[in-house]
């Protein structure tokens, strides 16, 4: 194989642009317009690539997508980890090196080619491949797609391949050159990859009809050395001499069953290469074997008689039939029916409306073939099916004489088709390989289906703009989070929101720094952002009424400036979500939620009033970043809000717990709630989120200290206060919370109300929130810990208890303590469990899960 | 991607939705008057018909309204949406 690039032609490329690259070490000139493939051929390398299992010599095998061979890594002057030398564009400064089987990612991050995402909308698509071989075919078909829409608009070609220059066939058309279609999906939804110099764009776009004309694949045939370098496809024969003006070689054998292959004889004379050989399946005709050290260099014949021949060539174009290309009408869930003439898979007819395949990818002007799948041998371990998987017939049929008979199990017993070309040249090869050996008829069952995207794509490119830290999900910040970077704070992620976790000072370690904020609440005074507790309005005459219904507890019944805890619960009678409701008038609340629950609840609101109480007069706004929340809490609570100033009475008389009150706190106005997550007095300070920052800044210089979320998870837990979600998982009711108290069924219907009454929530054997001590005093159980019995010898099977849901070293109680649901815990009050913990059983007391100030001696100060 | 028409905001991405469920179960007016079984057969029994289903969307990302539709389950053809109080589509 000796090729060379011809002196003029070659639709595709600009010969006033030559450019320099470098493969596998070695520069080398192409032209603008090449293909890495088309311009090593032109310059005549042969092979230089690996299979990637056996290690066998390989060369350029195609011109297109469904290349199996000739594969890449790209490193300059953007990092692709593996591709086809026939999606390459060669550029200047290109550098590529061979790469088989799979691609490899450097440790060091590598400049990737820059991406963007798009969309658009567009009334009709033309989905086109590059013109190749057959391509008057798909011309004179498309031609009822390209008139222009009564809007004027035109309709959009999403062109796989650059634009041939001067064609009035592309001017009706809205051309998108270099675009490869990746995916087809529901209602016209197309996603198709843009590569231009300097930028690749990923196009989302919305199409009312689509038309596919993606042209046909041919199809190899296995033979004994079908794989040496220097053996092609026949089509990319013609292509490297039409496109790229290369002449792939001087003495060149053709081995057919079609007559695709007609004319390609005097094309190849006129340019001092001749056809030495011609096999026609049809004739009797075979091509037996390729021979040669790393190329093809003799070829061996035998005919309809048995005779054989052996010619010296260096090029073997071989073609095996057409199949329709239809992996992206296949994947939106067109079907197939088997045509005989072409031997080959055609579209049936089905599949989405608005989807219209048209050309050869229809099956249309494909020339009839006969229907050949390999070449008969004592040996076929060297008639590769798949060159990328490197399987041959011989693995096809070991897999169906191990017992497989559908292809998609051969498919996954061999491999075959799972490569990077996902076996567009081997998959109708492999069915009707399979087909044959079980004695089938022809086209008794299909190729295995490919999937998006088709072809590979980067991570880069999907990730487009999307890039850094912060990645796609968006970071929620609180007016406050200034102050807490300036403290060195640690961050947790709660949802999207950023909550300082603990605030260390200088060498302090975590559980240090957690032990003394804890400290610090429960013997002097200390402020946590609760700004992120989701907030919402809720209004409206009939607003009493709705939360009656929404929660366990009556709320209708509310004062104005008094607030009140509540749960709600799902349908099936299991706590959703808490919160605390205030009256603020008699048509007003805000209601508070979890800071994960806060869109759940919204949503759960509006689902309610619009699809069930539709008469209802109420409306809900989300205004939880309206209000930043400083909770300063502990026995000196009181002396801090005093001293940052306030015209509120703050006497436990005049401001009791569980109450708000409106005013003046710090120079701004300030609602303050009387309410507490950790069981000491606390005033929750809820300001305009323009103030949130000074309020903090003031609660600071009044020598309140800053605590995170750890130290709040402590303190909650050492008075039982459970976290929905954390301490329930949507299968615990509040009876199982020991909370029974905060169902009012006397009063009306409430969502789950009936729920409670059903026979498996009323069972007494339920899962029941309990405290734990272990003995030792110093485990802290893991969270998800399983409680098992306590007596005798642990032997499978286990009777699973319960599991711990929270646990935590306390510093006011100078040991570790835990929360779990137990089943039937409250009556296992007392005795000893075993929490089996992965470094052995730890024994536990059983006790209530009330850990600290149990009478609540303390809110008030 | 599904193109969802809403009954108020028209064509949108299937992304802007969230999906509801089966439509026309209506909340009891007297739950408490329900045995057990009637009970469990509103809270977790649900059709799942090939073909064509009415079902509830929610327009989550857009209007924020819920809707119906109905939609064949078979195909994700979409026979069509219509707003609460109004008539399905044959």
């Amino acid at each position: 194989m000796s090729g060379r690039r011809l002196p003029e032609g070659g639709s595709l490329i600009d010969r006033t642009r030559p450019i320099s690259f470098t493969f596998d070490g070695t520069e080398y000139e192409g032209f603008e317009g090449d293909t890495l493939a088309s311009a090593l051929l032109a310059n005549g390398v042969v092979g230089g690539f690996r299979s990637p299992i056996l290690g066998r010599p390989r060369g350029v095998f195609t011109a297109g997508p469904e290349e199996p061979s000739a594969f890449v890594q790209v490193t300059e002057p953007w990092f692709e980890a593996i591709t086809a030398a026939t999606m390459v564009d060669v550029a200047d400064g290109l550098v590529a090196s061979g790469k088989a089987g799979v691609g490899a990612l450097t440790r060091e991050p590598r400049p990737t080619k820059p991406a963007v995402h798009r969309s658009r909308h567009a009334d009709s698509v033309v989905i086109w491949s590059a013109p190749r071989s057959l391509h008057p075919v798909a011309y004179t078909d498309a031609q009822s797609q390209k008139d222009p829409e009564p809007n004027g608009e035109r309709p959009l070609m999403l062109l796989d391949g650059p634009t041939p220059t001067a064609s009035s066939f592309y001017d009706p058309y809205d051309v998108m050159p270099h675009t490869t279609t990746l995916g087809l999906y529901d209602d016209g939804y197309i996603v198709a990859l843009q590569r231009e110099a300097g930028l690749d764009t990923l196009w989302h776009i919305r199409a009312d009809r689509v038309t596919l004309s993606t042209d046909a694949i041919e199809r190899p045939i296995p033979f004994a050395g079908c794989d040496l370098p220097g053996v092609m496809l026949a089509g990319a024969v013609r292509d490297y001499l039409d496109r790229f003006a290369v002449v792939v070689g001087t003495r060149v054998a053709v081995f057919t069953t079609n007559d695709s292959v007609s004319g390609l004889a005097e094309r190849l004379a006129a340019h001092d290469a001749e056809v030495v050989a011609t096999a026609d399946v049809r004739d009797g005709w075979r091509i037996a074997a390729a021979e040669g050290d790393d190329a093809v260099q003799v070829v061996r014949l035998i005919g309809p008689g048995g005779e054989r021949r052996a010619v010296d060539a260096d090029v073997i174009a071989v073609s095996g039939g057409w199949n329709p290309n239809l992996g992206l009408y296949r994947a939106i869930g067109g079907g197939l029916r088997y045509d005989d003439s072409i031997a080959a898979w055609v579209p049936d007819g089905t599949g989405p409306g608005w989807l219209t395949v048209v050309g050869a990818a229809a099956g249309e002007a494909i020339p009839p073939s006969a229907p050949f799948w390999y070449v008969p041998a004592d040996d076929y371990s060297t008639h590769f099916v798949d060159l990328q998987r490197d399987q041959t017939v011989q693995d096809v049929l070991d897999a169906v004489g191990g017992g497989l008979r559908s292809v998609e199990h051969v498919k996954r017993a061999t491999y075959i088709g799972t490569a990077i070309d996902q076996g567009r040249t081997s998959g109708v090869l492999t069915a009707e390989i399979v087909n044959d050996a079980l004695g089938w008829e022809l086209g008794a069952q299909g190729p295995t289906n490919a999937r998006p995207p088709y072809v590979p794509v980067s991570f880069a490119v999907l990730a487009g703009l999307d890039r850094g830290p912060t990645l796609l999900d968006p970071v929620r910040t609180t007016p406050i989070h200034e102050a807490y970077l300036d403290r060195g704070a640690v961050f947790e992620n709660v949802g999207q929101w950023k909550r300082p976790h603990y605030f260390p000072r200088a060498g302090e370690e975590m559980d240090r720094a957690v032990a003394r904020e804890c400290l610090a609440v429960r013997n002097g005074a200390g402020a946590l952002d609760a700004t992120t507790l989701g907030k919402i309005e809720v209004v409206g005459p009939d607003a009493p009424a709705f939360l009656d219904r929404m929660y366990t507890n009556r709320m209708s019944n509310l004062a104005i400036g008094s607030i009140r805890y509540g749960f709600m619960l799902g349908l099936d009678g299991m706590v959703f979500d808490d919160g605390v409701a205030m009256r603020l008038a008699e048509d007003r609340y805000l209601v508070t939620t979890t800071t994960g629950g806060a869109a759940a609840v919204l949503d759960r609101f509006e689902e309610w009033l619009q699809t069930e109480w539709p008469d209802l007069r109420v409306y809900c706004t989300s205004v939880t970043e309206r209000w930043s929340v400083v909770a300063v809490g502990g026995p000196r609570a009181r002396d801090v809000v005093a001293g940052i100033g306030t015209d509120i009475d703050l006497s436990a008389e005049a401001f009791p717990w569980m109450t708000w009150r409106d005013g003046i706190v710090a120079g701004v106005p300030c609602r303050v709630c009387r309410v507490s997550f950790h069981g000491e007095l606390c005033y929750e300070l809820h300001v305009s989120s323009w103030h949130g920052r000074h309020v903090w800044d003031a609660v600071m210089a009044a020598g309140a200290v800053p605590y995170g979320t750890e130290a709040m998870h402590v303190l909650r837990a050492e008075k039982g206060y459970v976290i929905v979600g954390q301490d329930t998982d949507g299968t615990v009711t509040p009876d199982d919370l020991g909370m029974g108290w905060i169902v009012n069924p006397s009063k009306g219907d409430f969502i789950g109300k009936r729920s409670l009454v059903r026979p498996d929530t009323v069972r007494p054997d339920r899962k029941q929130l309990v405290g734990l001590l272990p003995e030792d005093g110093t485990t802290v159980l893991p969270e998800g810990t399983q409680i098992v019995a306590g007596d005798g010898p642990i032997e499978p099977p286990v009777p699973m208890l319960g599991h711990v849901t929270s646990s935590y070293r306390s510093p006011v109680l100078g040991r570790t303590f835990a929360l779990a649901v137990v089943r039937a815990g409250r009556s296992a009050i007392g005795t000893t469990l075993v929490a089996a913990t992965r470094s052995g059983p730890v024994p536990v007391s059983v006790v209530e899960p009330v850990f600290y100030d149990p009478k609540d001696e303390r809110r008030d100060g | 991607m599904l193109l969802i028409r809403c009954p108020w905001c028209g064509p949108r991405d299937e992304i802007e939705f969230r999906y509801g469920g089966q439509a026309g179960l209506t909340y009891p007016s007297e739950p408490e008057a329900l045995s057990d079984e009637e009970w469990a057969d509103y809270l977790f029994m649900r059709d799942n018909p090939k073909g064509p289903f009415q079902e509830r969307w929610f327009h989550t990302a857009g209007c924020r309204r819920w809707f119906y539709a109905v939609r064949d389950t078979a195909t994700h053809r979409f026979v069509g949406t219509y707003r609460i109080g109004e008539v399905p589509p044959a």
